[in-house]
């Protein structure tokens, strides 16, 4: 504890530039999957290659692609586009399964209404689909975004300054308190992440907020009606 | 480009599938390691899921802490865990990993268990089961390919992650990843790159396929189709829903 | 409902859109950029790798430049020395401390040099156009072969030549490289008859290597020769009778449009001054139980040894 104290600037540059890092991946990768996704589940066809290039995507080790991203982009080794770059497309290839699958969890029928009704496929994805996806999205969201924060320490390897940074020199420097320090505040960011994530939820689908919890319901009503 | 024929040269060398350091052992080594840790998840993470599904408590604190496991990196975890412990084995990412698995086995437990309908489970009940002939015979057949898309999802995570293991004298295909960059064998780290890839799609088709197969039969697959989907019939006059009962049942 | 519904999204937008600038603000001069110099004179980007010598190393230079007029900005922490090579040869550094042996090893893998001098020499014809090294210092800071003071005692074993007289299999640990160093598993059999197999861990002879030699897992540990771990845990550093291990002298690598006079005289001044002990001794300070940071060592080191141009 005292060594954060003493070194509290550098801790605190060093968290900076982690969440600096950590959210345009979660904001680029959220919004690039949503087209992606809503053609894997529009073509059945199309779902599985998607799914599987994402697969493939995520798979990749991180280290090797954050070595070979100046290549790819024509940027410089240290250059923090690098990680920013690497770790969208692992957003991207978490975010394109659960987009498919929240668009795919819309009721059939809520969506013919819609068509009956008269709503354009562009008006009934803005109007209905999103809106009624929601939730799961919300749920995949969390989870990109907590990886991706997690994600980031490998990008010290690279020489990209973020709290992983204390990973190493902790290991160097026989600090194990630098490196519990940096897992700790790693931790801590991405558990802020998670819920402001929550909140953004609450304030753009106020209807969630309704009892949801079907089971409980269920058994009010039956301990109401049986008197049991 | 030239990087990633030559990591391909590399991987197809014939001498780089011998020894033992060689291509077989490194893909064994690594695919005993993801199935341990794979097992070591489930075992504690399913029955916690199990028991949160079928009963419906703690699934927010489940969500929760999934959130905060996830959260954690792994390759601090691991240096952390051998720094305290001075163990250099495959003890520390063995636990480092199976951490990381929880929160998709968990998840695909507990998800899995609520989605079954509970009419079937009410009519279970009504049957005369206990819980846990409930939870046995309709719950979890039921649920399977949901459990199995968890067990699916932390199986890919484990592939793709026990390559930072290698920062320990373990064995696996992270050994190519490490021992490559130290050397500035570039084609060596992308060579090992491309079999962790191929590993982990392997896996994935595995579960798919698994994930496919568990599906009972007898559970209605129906799905009202969406009208709007390019129908070839569709100028000859109204298209016939394919399941004109619905799904609910 | 309608307007209400626009108001809900208007905000949600507003909220990540303010995240987002936030976030971009604050990273504008912080951790991510250096500070881009402006005036005349001269200005110097020094990097370093990702353990403590290296820090203490750079922030050395940088203060030692900066109190003779040279602006200087730094890149701490880069990695290994790939990464930070890959940043001096495009741009994003200017200078960065190296040791001879390996920088050689590293751009002449067929080197054989191993004494100071030697090292020194082919080094300069081995770099690469438009780089150079700067004097070098007499400190080194070179691989070792290390072993338990028990080993030692049980085999008699003082030497690297004498290893001959033990009978049960040898391991090595050190950093993955070892296993093409010519100083490593390869130079072991060649130079000195001796057949071991390495446990790769890759902390470059820290905590977890020294923790390998002492429970034993293994016989042999590459460390760093101004490790304090050394001394701490009474291990035994081989003597080394055919000189196969490379020099390591403190050098500094710079990019030839940076080198001006100022800042050759700077550097030359900091290397005559830098011995062995001097890094021994701020290691120790670095790794012991004060934990103190390369910048205050460096001033400290400074106020000791002032240089003036």
């Amino acid at each position: 504890m005292s060594w954060l104290w003493s070194n509290f600037g550098l801790v605190w540059d060093l968290t900076v530039a982690h969440v600096t890092l950590s959210v345009f991946p979660i904001v680029i990768g959220f919004i690039v999957s949503l087209p992606i996704g809503w053609v894997a589940n529009r073509y059945r066809v199309s779902r599985g290659i998607l799914l599987t290039l994402g697969g493939i995507l995520y798979a990749i080790p991180s280290l090797p692609l954050f070595v070979a991203m100046p290549a790819l982009i024509g940027t410089q080794i240290l250059d923090p586009k690098n990680v920013v770059v690497a770790l969208s497309l692992y957003a991207l290839a978490l975010m394109v399964r659960t987009t498919a699958d929240a668009l795919a969890s819309v009721p059939g029928d809520v969506m013919q209404s819609a068509t009956a009704i008269g709503f354009s496929t562009w008006r009934r994805f803005w109007a209905v689909e999103l809106p009624l996806a929601g939730p799961v999205l919300l749920a995949g969201l969390r989870v990109v975004s907590v990886s991706t924060v997690s994600l980031v320490s490998v990008g010290s390897l690279v020489g990209v300054s973020n709290l992983g940074t204390m990973f190493v020199q902790g290991l160097n420097q026989y600090n194990n308190a630098e490196v519990v320090t940096g897992i700790v505040g790693i931790i801590i960011i991405a558990l802020i992440f998670d819920l402001a994530l929550v909140l953004l939820g609450r304030l753009l689908m106020p209807w969630t907020r309704l009892g949801t919890n079907k089971r409980v319901t269920r058994r009010a009503a039956l301990k109401a009606v049986t008197g049991a | 480009m030239t990087d990633i024929l030559a990591a391909f040269a590399w991987v197809f060398d014939p001498t780089n599938w011998a020894g033992p350091g060689g291509i077989p052992v490194r893909l064994g080594e690594h695919v005993w390691y993801s199935l341990l840790t794979l097992i070591l998840a489930a075992v504690i993470a399913l029955p916690i899921g199990f028991a949160i599904g079928h009963t419906g408590r703690f699934r927010g604190l489940a969500v929760g802490i999934s959130g905060a496991l996830r959260a954690i990196p792994t390759l601090g975890l691991v240096v952390y865990l051998a720094l305290i412990t001075l163990n250099l084995s495959i003890i520390p990412p063995l636990i480092a990993l199976t951490i990381l698995a929880i929160p998709p086995v968990l998840a695909g437990a507990y998800s899995g268990l609520e989605s079954v309908d509970r009419r079937t489970i009410d009519a279970a009940r009504a049957m005369g089961m206990t819980e846990l002939q409930i939870l046995f015979k309709v719950e979890l057949p039921l649920s399977l390919p949901l459990i199995i898309g968890g067990l699916r999802s932390a199986a890919l995570q484990v592939v793709a992650t026990w390559t930072v293991a290698a920062i320990l004298p373990v064995g696996g295909l992270g050994r190519y990843l490490f021992d490559g960059l130290a050397v500035q064998k570039y084609d060596e780290m992308l060579g090992g790159s491309i079999l962790v890839i191929a590993l982990a799609l392997v896996t994935d088709g595995v579960f798919a396929i698994v994930q496919r197969l568990v599906v009972p039969r007898g559970v209605a697959a129906g799905k009202v189709q969406d009208v709007r989907t390019k129908d070839p019939w569709r100028p000859l006059g109204p298209s016939v829903p394919n399941h004109p009962l619905g799904t609910s049942l | 409902m309608f307007a209400s519904k626009r108001g809900r999204i208007a905000a949600g937008v507003l909220a990540a859109g303010a995240l987002l600038a936030l976030s971009a603000c604050s990273s504008g001069g912080g951790a991510l950029g250096g500070n881009p110099s402006t005036s005349s004179s001269d200005s110097v980007t020094i990097g370093s790798a990702a353990f403590g010598e290296s820090e203490i190393l750079m922030q050395i230079y940088a203060q030692a430049l900066e109190a003779n007029g040279v602006k200087v900005s730094l890149k701490p922490s880069i990695g290994q020395r790939d990464v930070y090579l890959k940043a001096l040869q495009d741009g994003s550094i200017d200078l960065i401390p190296e040791y001879s042996g390996n920088l050689l090893q590293f751009y002449d893998k067929s080197a054989t040099a191993t004494s100071s001098d030697e090292v020194y020499t082919a080094l300069g014809k081995a770099l690469p156009s438009g780089f150079e090294v700067l004097d070098q210092a007499k400190a080194q800071d070179a691989d070792s072969y290390n072993v338990t003071k028990e080993f030692s005692e049980k085999w008699g074993v003082k030497s690297l030549s004498d290893l001959s007289k033990v009978t049960e299999p040898l391991t090595v640990g050190a950093n993955p490289e070892f296993q093409e160093r010519p100083y490593g598993i390869p130079g072991l059999k060649s130079a000195y008859g001796v057949t071991a197999t390495l446990k790769p861990i890759s902390d470059s002879g820290g905590p977890l290597t020294v923790a390998a030699l002492k429970n034993g897992d293994v016989q042999l540990a590459d460390i760093y020769t101004t490790t304090p771990a050394i001394k701490d845990n009474g291990f035994v550093t081989l003597e080394d009778p055919k000189s196969l291990i490379a020099a390591q002298n403190i050098v500094p690598l710079i990019n030839s449009k940076k080198a001006s006079s100022t800042v050759k005289d700077v550097l030359n001044k900091v290397s005559a001054e830098l011995t062995t002990a001097d890094l021994i001794d701020l290691n120790g300070e670095n790794q012991g139980a004060s934990k103190t940071q390369p910048d205050a060592l460096a001033k400290e080191w400074l106020a000791k040894h002032p240089i003036k141009k």
